[in-house]
């Protein structure tokens, strides 16, 4: 039986699937359910300095291809967030925990709670698509995302996981900016800048104009940034972008990523999307003459 | 993908039900089943999750005037008027049992009106308490007596019973025959008829309402203790209610947090 343990920077995961930020991940009751259904781990959702409500409905289409959402960070509030991060951390969960804000000195207060709250690593999000005045800005610049995560590294003691996004040029340029930082791990990669539009109504769907795709059409983007990144910049990188299958993971793990996030693939397999995955990994492992997770960390780049 | 995508449809009629509540009917792709909903996009306004009224095409929902978004529907929408529909979503009412009582509140109807009709279908005798705050807003009546007996409730007594539905709803268990019930309304009316029915050992039951936003199940508005309204829900059996600290207690507001209901 392969080893399906994982480790990125320090931190120790039963399995390298997580719960991705954004789907059940406002409680703690959901996000203890969905850590004992089966994921190695949950992102919270990205929480912030105040309570936000996000955007007005329509914030969600469902696509052949994939979701477009422009949900637009709703979530309590850092204060309130102790009671739901304390439900799934005392539920026994392995909790990362994702925040925002809107320059270096709220992001770091922000990551300075949440990591009080016994999270394992803090991410950030340093890549929303939908959310005005957050987030967009600072994915696509550089400084920006060297400055947060220098900030937040002054004043956590956990393992900070910088969330990258794909809509920019250079992606490997935005990672080694967060390791300059000081950033332990990245993420990669946020949802891909998208739109729908209703030729009846000859409107955007969404609300907000804008939103974020997931799921599986952006599993190339995900996987072509992971591997670019891992190509250039040594740090640990957490995949996230399509992922459904143990195949799906296998191939981000040999891409470069020592762990995956799964997220819109909770639409099609539902909770057992976790399980799931990681039998199929280790079905594969087995037959293919793979130990442990580690094996197959960079297997694609032929080194 | 299982693939709901939005469909924009027109407006094949309009119905006013009473002074703040209006049903639309339109045909689109799909089959939903009792007490499941759908998500009504009122363009430029909103999308709001509604339970489907009308189950075949023309399929409809029944909508009170209750916001924004509602109410700028029931001002600008007439026949020819488009919506954007996605569904069915959540599960829908079981179909069981001997003898059936629903207990509806306000347009709470609106959620189990097709549920009624199934089990009259399915040759279950069902019963409905059905209570407003006024004789006009006790919509849909025509419907409701086809499919079984109907015991009336209003606040201000211009019809049936002069009080609570509940106590109408209590008296009718009281008498010992019904082994099956589901209801839809305001929480607190629901959550009395799930402590009666749960009391008595009857199945119950409820359709419950919280904030949705993507209706789908990912997002975590609409939680319920840990349980998802839009995609767990919206039907809840009266055992898990009876062990569930939010319900009757708590929801979520629009950011997530945990407020007294």
């Amino acid at each position: 039986m392969a080893d399906l343990r994982a480790e990125v920077a320090g931190v120790k995961l039963r399995n390298p699937t997580l719960l991705a930020s954004g789907f059940l991940d406002e409680t703690g009751g959901s996000m203890l359910r969905v850590f004992n259904a089966g994921a190695g781990g949950v992102v919270t959702k990205s929480v912030g300095p105040e309570p936000r409500e996000g955007n007005l409905n329509p914030t969600v289409v469902e696509l052949p291809v994939g979701l477009l959402n422009a949900v637009g960070l709703p979530n309590p509030g850092i204060a309130d967030y102790e009671a739901e991060a304390k439900v799934a951390v005392s539920g026994g969960a392995a909790v990362i925990g994702s925040v925002y804000g809107r320059d270096a000195q709220e992001y770091a207060a922000v990551a300075k709670r949440m990591a009080s709250y016994d999270v394992l690593a803090v991410e950030l999000n340093l890549s929303c698509p939908h959310a005005k005045g957050l987030g967009t800005e600072i994915a696509q610049d550089p400084e920006a995302v060297e400055e947060i995560t220098r900030a937040v590294k002054k004043v956590v003691h956990v393992p900070v996981w910088s969330k990258l996004s794909p809509n920019v040029a250079d992606i490997a340029s935005f990672a080694d900016a967060a390791k300059r930082g000081g950033a332990d791990a990245v993420t990669a990669i946020n949802t891909v800048k998208s739109m729908a539009i209703s030729a009846d109504l000859k409107m955007p769907v969404l609300k907000n104009g804008y939103g974020g795709l997931s799921g599986p059409a952006i599993k190339p983007v995900g996987l072509r940034c992971v591997y670019e990144i891992f190509e250039a910049v040594d740090i640990p990188i957490v995949g996230v972008g399509g992922i459904e299958t143990g195949a799906d993971a296998i191939e981000y793990l040999m891409a470069g990523a020592r762990a995956v996030q799964i997220g819109t693939a909770l639409l099609r397999r539902g909770l057992d999307v976790f399980p799931r995955a990681c039998a199929e990994m280790s079905t594969w492992m087995d037959a293919n003459g793979y130990a442990k997770v580690g094996d197959l960390v960079g297997a694609a780049h032929g080194k | 993908m299982a693939s709901r995508a939005t469909q924009v449809v027109p407006l094949e009629d309009v119905v006013v039900e009473c002074h703040d509540a209006k049903t639309y009917r339109f045909s689109a792709d799909g089959e939903p089943r009792p007490g499941q909903f759908l998500m009504l996009w009122i363009p430029r306004r909103d999308e709001v999750p509604m339970a489907y009224s009308y189950l075949r095409n023309p399929m409809g929902i029944t909508v009170r005037e209750y916001g924004d978004a509602t109410r700028a529907l029931a001002a600008e929408a007439k026949k020819g008027y488009r919506v954007g529909v996605r569904g069915p979503y959540g599960n829908a009412f079981a179909i069981e049992g001997t003898r059936a009582l629903a207990v509806a509140g306000g347009v709470g109807i609106a959620s189990v009106i097709a549920a009624v009709e199934a089990f009259a279908e399915a040759n279950i005798p069902i019963e409905t308490a059905f209570g407003a705050r006024t004789k006009d807003e006790l919509m849909l009546l025509d419907r409701l007596k086809v499919a079984g007996a109907v015991h009336l409730a209003t606040d201000d007594g211009t019809a049936g019973h002069h009080g609570f539905v509940t106590d109408v709803a209590a008296k009718l268990l009281a008498g010992g025959t019904f082994d099956m019930v589901l209801t839809c309304g305001p929480e607190v009316m629901m959550k009395k008829v799930v402590d009666a029915a749960n009391g008595r050992g009857v199945p119950v039951q409820a359709s419950l309402e919280r904030y949705m936003k993507c209706g789908i199940g990912i997002c975590d508005a609409c939680v319920l203790d840990d349980r998802l309204v839009c995609a767990d829900g919206p039907i809840f059996w009266g055992e898990a209610l009876a062990e569930s600290k939010d319900f009757g207690h708590w929801r979520r507001n629009i950011c997530g947090q945990r407020v007294k209901a």
